[in-house]
């Protein structure tokens, strides 16, 4: 028996709006979901999560009906199921493992993650005692996975803990670069006021590396600092024309869009342009972001221009079926290598296409450009999605942090830094990643921090 | 928190408005050239506006603001006791202040605010001040007794003559460098304005910082929306600058780039009326 079904909207209306795509299951779905788990004693799937969820227990609950014991039982270890539930790349991590996997599809368990968190939303949260109040206040600098994930696990253990978040809205990449089809802020704010309601109390507008130093906050009496920035800042291609008026990177033009509400413009003040021929470059899932949301922003036309394949694809194999549902156009083997404008405006991209040569140092086959094969397309709007790289502004203003060749953060297993009482965790670490895995290292460093404070 | 409450608001000058911001931790951090971002309620825009002026001790900062847009003509709105939805800062990298000897520093409209803690420290740092404050007309003329007081000599332009010499700031530059041995030129005002004072200081090779005003949504360098050229590379305006070589940047991408929303500012002209 293949998985159950979640009912999503249908493309063609869906591409009109910026609701959620899918509908999630029902409880009698999920209850039938849950039926097909084989309760394996070994449970394999638990080492595919990195937040180490227990998924047998959680499920069996589920198939007794016992909807919201589920959700507490993930919350134990996870404090943001919710979100988890939707953006989490499970078919390579918890669904890998299933043992069902052999015989047809593997348990959604994704899926019912998110069923039982979003009853929990919707009926209260279960705020679980909190043990002795600790004297020992744990700062975290940076309010996305990371960080929300290290403030709740210190905040269960009794620590006060702060968050300083720069911009207006606390969730980092879950507010500002997820789109609301994907993930409805609503969602994120929920999760974040269960953080609220365990204790943790969250600063705004307050830039680490501007308005105070590291220093600042241990003179203000924090005993542990946690830097979980992401790898905020966007990589540009370097080719001419980039900065012609219409090319965005897709951080600008998703923070636009989500966190300013720009889709929502002139009743919001933030404007977006709106593409009628768009070219979004890159192959993870915020290229495929920026690409379905041209498409909802109106636009006739939606190029993905990737220089690799479909296979070396980085992004959800879920979200790429939607976006191929949705209409949008994938280019592989092509890669940009010059913008030509008019009165300072994007008008046209040129390509170059590309075969797949020798593996490089990722394994994956090496793009090489095809001499004589340029081709241009015409298009008004271009959105750059081809990564991060480690915001410079805090971490190079920090006296003894010691950073990789890459220029983020160099920690070791447990997340320490090379600064006494200073953690670190997620992107702003490892580089673009996924939530779940700055997740897992949130967990991991709240451990360390507790390990050092005690 | 960070509280970001109107203590003072006045109209300096026909659409100019000062205001006088009670916000304690970027009053504590401000230094000259640095800049802020606001948005005024729940539905707004973030734009980045000049620090005028702060008070550490009172954790206040001030800030003068001319009405162009939707998000300027709420502001301007505001009353006494009201809070801003937020308030962020200081952002930027402080202008770089040091003894360059003698120094012409010109304002133009309402860039003479931007101007005056710049100008305020370069005098402290024993350098020779000559300013240039240009405006349109004489009701234009903000700041002039702040400026002077710090100031070795003031000189007041307006295009239409109502006060001060008739014309525009780069005609008593050209004289100045003409008869002085000029060390640094320091502008902030239009992006027109900049790019003429940089074109005549390169013709004297006088070395010339100008500050940039690019549309910025973070402003932490996480967008890239602010993106200017400089001596044939891309930088972030808001955590490269704002303060960039006059005679390096790229004036028409600049100028282009900053006209990216004219037809949307026109849609919320409308909509506002």
């Amino acid at each position: 028996m293949p998985k159950i079904k979640a009912q999503e909207q249908l493309p063609k209306e869906r591409i009109h709006n910026f609701n959620e795509v899918s509908f999630g299951y029902t409880l009698e779905e999920g209850q039938k979901e849950a039926e097909r788990c084989l309760q394996c004693k070994r449970a394999p799937c638990r080492q595919g999560c990195p937040v180490g969820i227990d998924i047998p227990a959680f499920i069996a609950l589920i198939k007794e009906t016992k909807f919201l014991e589920a959700a507490w039982k993930i919350k134990e270890t996870n404090s943001l199921p919710a979100i988890c539930g939707r953006v989490c790349p499970q078919e390579i991590q918890c669904e890998k493992f299933c043992t069902l996997r052999h015989k047809d599809e593997p348990v959604a368990i994704g899926r019912l993650e998110r069923l039982v968190a979003d009853l929990e939303i919707e009926k209260g949260f279960k705020i679980p005692e909190v043990r002795k109040k600790l004297k020992t206040p744990v700062a975290v600098v940076g309010s996305g996975p990371a960080g929300l994930t290290v403030a709740g696990d210190l905040a269960r253990r009794g620590y006060p803990v702060v968050i300083f978040e720069a911009l207006h809205q606390a969730g980092g990449v879950l507010v500002y670069g997820i789109p609301e089809f994907r993930l409805p802020k609503k969602i994120v704010q929920a999760e974040v006021s269960y953080l609220e309601s365990l204790g943790v109390s969250i600063e705004l507008n307050t830039v680490i590396g501007q308005t105070l130093s590291l220093d600042d906050l241990f003179k203000e009496g924090f005993k542990s600092i946690f830097l979980g920035l992401g790898a905020g800042a966007p990589v540009f291609m370097k080719i001419e024309g980039e900065n012609l008026n219409g090319i965005y990177s897709a951080n600008e033009f998703l923070t636009r869009v989500n966190l300013m509400r720009a889709y929502l413009f002139p009743e919001y003040d933030t404007p977006v342009k709106r593409g009628k021929r768009v070219a979004v470059i890159g192959g993870g899932n915020v290229a495929l972001d920026a690409a379905r949301t041209a498409l909802r922003l109106g636009a006739e036309k939606v190029y993905l221009v990737y220089r690799r394949t479909e296979a070396e694809m980085p992004a959800r194999q879920e979200e790429y079926e939607h976006a191929k549902e949705e209409g949008v156009e994938m280019l592989f083997l092509t890669l940009p290598v010059k913008f030509e404008g008019k009165d300072g405006w994007v008008e046209k991209m040129v390509c170059i296409k590309m075969e797949l040569g020798e593996p490089d140092e990722t394994g994956r086959r090496r793009p090489v450009p095809v001499p004589g094969s340029e081709f241009s397309l015409d298009v008004d709007q271009v959105i750059i999605a081809i990564g991060t790289r480690a915001n410079p502004l805090l971490i190079s203003r920090v006296p003894g942090l010691r950073l990789n060749e890459r220029g983020y953060i160099k920690v070791n297993e447990r997340g320490r830094t090379s600064k006494k009482g200073v953690f670190a965790g997620g992107d702003i670490v490892t580089g673009s990643a996924t939530v779940i895995s700055a997740m897992g290292m949130g967990k991991v460093a709240a451990q360390a921090i507790h390990d050092y404070l005690s | 928190m960070n509280p970001a409450k109107v203590l003072q608001k006045e109209e300096i000058a026909p659409g100019i408005f000062l205001m006088n911001l009670e916000t304690p931790r970027v009053a504590a951090k401000a230094q000259a050239g640095q800049f802020f971002v606001l948005r005024v309620d729940d539905k707004g825009e973030r734009i980045p506006l000049t620090i005028a002026d702060f008070n550490r001790k009172e954790g206040q900062i001030v800030t003068v603001f001319q009405v162009v847009g939707r998000t300027t003509a709420k502001l301007a709105d505001l009353k006494v006791g009201d809070e801003l939805a937020t308030l962020v800062g200081p952002l930027g990298k402080p202008t770089e202040i040091s003894q360059f000897g003698f120094t012409v520093l010109i304002g133009g409209g309402v860039g003479v605010a931007a101007l005056y803690p710049i100008l305020r420290e370069f005098k402290k740092a024993g350098n020779f001040t000559y300013t240039i404050q240009g405006a349109r007309s004489k009701e234009f003329l903000i700041w002039e007794e702040k400026l002077l007081a710090y100031s070795d000599k003031l000189i007041l332009t307006t295009d239409d003559g109502s006060k001060g010499r008739k014309g525009v700031v780069t005609d008593p530059l050209k004289e100045v460098l003409e008869k002085e041995k000029v060390d640094l030129v320091f502008a902030v005002g239009p992006s027109m304005m900049m790019k003429f004072v940089s074109e005549i200081t390169r013709e004297y090779g006088v070395k010339t910082v100008v500050s940039l005003n690019p549309i910025m949504v973070d402003a932490t360098g996480m967008c890239g929306a602010c993106r200017v050229e400089v001596g044939g590379k891309t930088y972030f305006g808001c955590v490269d600058g704002p303060d960039f070589d006059g005679h390096q940047v790229n004036w028409e991408l600049l100028l282009a780039r900053q006209r990216m929303y004219c037809d949307e500012e026109e849609i919320a002209r409308k909509n506002n009326a």
